[in-house]
């Protein structure tokens, strides 16, 4: 045991007095969250918007002169019929259209209640979801406000409309991508090439000959990467729920344990890749190409599984970082427990038996 | 028994043959050399004695453990130093020594006596990280990581490669001390001068041992009469003395010439009257006793 701390201890000593190492353990992630987290709450300025008003009367019009005057949406088309929304959405003109119902006013004062409907290009679902939200935030105001000064009871509704991808896939999704992507990038790609260093460097030989059994050298070297990969992944959270006000509703504990054994399946996979890789450089290209690509596309972090070719939809199946993806919006999100996300984690553990078994078959005790 | 005993061992690469029936003994407590040029082998013979590759053919024990089979007891015994840096370069001087000694499970103080003298020069510098030292005390601190485990047998891979001659020298004298406490040392070397100090040689060349003895024999059985030129070019002296076809061999020792014949009726009259006809100045001819070096070219002309 003395001999397997003394060994952990070397390997901090590595990565502590490696300004790169470092850079990437920790720099990486707090950049990437902050950097995604910023894209997500970018704010609307001047949105090209169009409207469509069918009954043009002075309550129409104070609700677009009150849109309008906002910093938010720029009027960039004035729609005259129904034909020619479709049109303008397809040219990419605009990202909203807004459409009021004819006797807007008449309705509004008689029935109490007129409707606004919003319609959004949603094909980039994070912007489309803003818009909406601002929209029907300045429409409300403005309804309280009439209602207010009436006394009366009428209301407007706002009613938005997803177009091109109604269901908003992608909003809530960095958080978890972002950590799968890191964890996956940190502990797969640092073991990798921490275990292949001592290849290259000749420290490997050494190391060989001595009689540290192989398994404890691959603990030794993984054991400091676990430690640290836990405090990203901590970190990630924190950020996510003090910065951005992602939601955890499940069991912080199930969540924190997901996430260990996510960190596990990472190291094993890097110690797979450090067995098959002779140099740094060619675990460093496995890394980038056979994890960091497919991890961002495949795994739904970026792109909706759903919306794939069957082939790459089957690919994704051997992703781990979808089903890491799925386990953390399950229990963070939508707060459920272990009993709804068990199957996700017999995958997560399938693949962590298979990694080590790989490596440990293909981990040499000798130089060839 | 021996220490080590190598019994026609045969190593490829592909289709390139390492090492080819290689056999010999190394007694307890001898320092046994290694000579050869790179790419002879020294390096692969080297690691299948340290358990790190496995012979195609033929036998090995070492402290009559077989490397292959009985590697982990064997790994305990063997102290080996490769002929790459092969220390952290990111840990300082002590903390490697440390890091050895931990996964040898002892310690520095418990074996220090067996690293005194070689560590003491380094010492000062024990808060160095390693890959600020000077080559040379690279070389001591990597020797030092080898031996803090107390090893039987010591396995030195080119250890003085690329170090200067007085770190050399002073490398040497160090493992003749070693070898006063009885560890069985075996060191390879490109250098012909550093075989002189082993008690045994092997001379190696493309994966064959060619000669083994002790290097005064091998002086001794030194089959023809050895000649040295000197004149004021040098490299045209080769040159002309290459075209002779009286002359066996030719090469360059230092600043002058070794030179052997066909036959023994090569005298100095003949020499310098060859030399004169073509116009050499300030030549000097004579007999010299030959060195390890002149055995090894003359071995490697066969």
């Amino acid at each position: 045991m003395k001999r397997f701390f003394g060994f952990v201890r070397k390997e901090f000593i590595h990565i502590f007095r490696d300004k790169r190492t470092l850079l990437i353990l920790f720099g990486m992630p707090i950049a990437q969250i902050l950097i995604f987290g910023y894209v997500v709450t970018n704010e609307i300025k001047e949105a090209r918007i169009a409207i469509y008003d069918k009954s043009k009367d002075a309550v129409t019009h104070e609700i677009t002169d009150k849109l309008l005057s906002s910093d938010y949406f720029r009027l960039a088309k004035t729609i005259e019929d129904e034909q020619q929304i479709e049109a303008t959405f397809e040219k990419g003109d605009v990202k909203e259209v807004i459409v009021f119902e004819s006797d807007f006013d008449e309705k509004l004062h008689h029935e109490q209640s007129a409707q606004v409907q919003i319609l959004l290009d949603a094909t980039d679902a994070n912007m489309a979801n803003l818009l909406q939200s601002y929209t029907s935030g300045i429409i409300n105001d403005y309804s309280r406000h009439i209602k207010v000064s009436s006394g009366n009871m009428p209301a407007i509704k706002p009613k938005p409309r997803m177009l091109f991808n109604n269901e908003l896939k992608g909003v809530y999704m960095f958080v978890p991508g972002t950590m799968a992507l890191i964890l996956m990038l940190v502990t797969a790609m640092m073991t990798s090439i921490s275990i292949t260093r001592e290849k290259e460097m000749g420290t490997m030989e050494v190391l060989l000959v001595s009689p540290l059994k192989s398994v404890q050298i691959i603990a030794g070297k993984v054991m400091p990467y676990v430690a640290l990969a836990f405090l990203n992944g901590v970190a990630i959270l924190a950020l996510g729920y003090l910065v951005f006000d992602m939601p955890v509703h499940g069991n912080v504990v199930l969540l924190l344990g997901e996430t260990l054994l996510y960190i596990i399946m990472a190291l094993s996979l890097g110690i797979f890749i450090s067995t098959v890789s002779p140099t740094q450089q060619v675990a460093m290209f496995i890394s980038m190409f056979a994890l960091m690509l497919p991890t961002m596309l495949l795994s739904g972090f970026i792109f909706p599984i759903e919306n794939m070719p069957w082939p790459l939809q089957w690919l994704s199946t051997i992703i781990p970082a979808k089903y890491f993806i799925i386990l953390i919006k399950h229990i963070m999100i939508k707060g459920t427990g272990f009993v709804f996300v068990w199957k996700e984690t017999l995958v997560l553990l399938g693949m962590t038996a298979i990694f080590i078994g790989l490596s440990i078959k293909n981990f040499k005790i000798r130089l060839e | 028994m021996a220490a080590v005993t190598v019994d026609h061992i045969s190593k490829h690469y592909g289709s390139t043959a390492a090492l080819r029936q290689a056999s010999f003994e190394v007694d307890p407590g001898e320092l046994f050399g290694l000579i050869g040029p790179d790419g002879a082998g020294k390096t692969t013979l080297f690691r299948i004695l340290t358990t790190l590759l496995i012979p195609d053919q033929g036998q090995v024990r070492v402290r009559g453990y077989d490397p292959v089979g009985e590697y982990r007891k064997l790994r305990r015994l063997i102290g080996y130093m490769p002929g790459d840096f092969s220390l952290y370069g990111d840990l300082t001087v002590e903390e490697n020594l440390d890091f050895f000694a931990t996964i040898f499970d002892t310690t520095i103080e418990a074996n220090y006596h067996l690293i005194r003298d070689i560590y003491q020069q380094i010492e000062p510098f024990k808060r160095r990280l390693a890959k600020n030292l000077s080559g040379g005390m690279q070389q001591k601190l990597a020797l030092s990581c080898a031996l803090i485990h107390k090893p039987e047998v010591l396995i030195l891979d080119e250890p003085t490669t690329g170090v200067d001659a007085v770190s050399r020298k002073e490398f040497w004298d160090m493992l003749l001390k070693l070898k006063q406490q009885g560890i069985t040392i075996l060191v390879s070397t490109p250098y012909m001068d550093e075989a002189g100090l082993c008690d045994r040689v092997a001379l190696i060349q493309q994966g064959q041992l060619m000669k083994m003895d002790a290097p005064a024999r091998i002086i001794e059985a030194f089959p023809k009469k050895l000649w040295i030129a000197k004149a004021d070019h040098p490299y045209r002296l080769l040159l002309d003395l290459r075209e002779w076809s009286d002359l066996a061999a030719v090469y360059p020792f230092g600043d002058s010439m070794h030179l052997t014949a066909h036959s023994d009726d090569l005298d100095e009259t003949r020499l310098k009257q060859f030399l004169r006809e073509r116009n050499h100045t300030s030549v000097e001819v004579a007999r010299a006793n030959p060195t390890i070096e002149d055995c090894f070219m003359d071995l490697m002309n066969q």
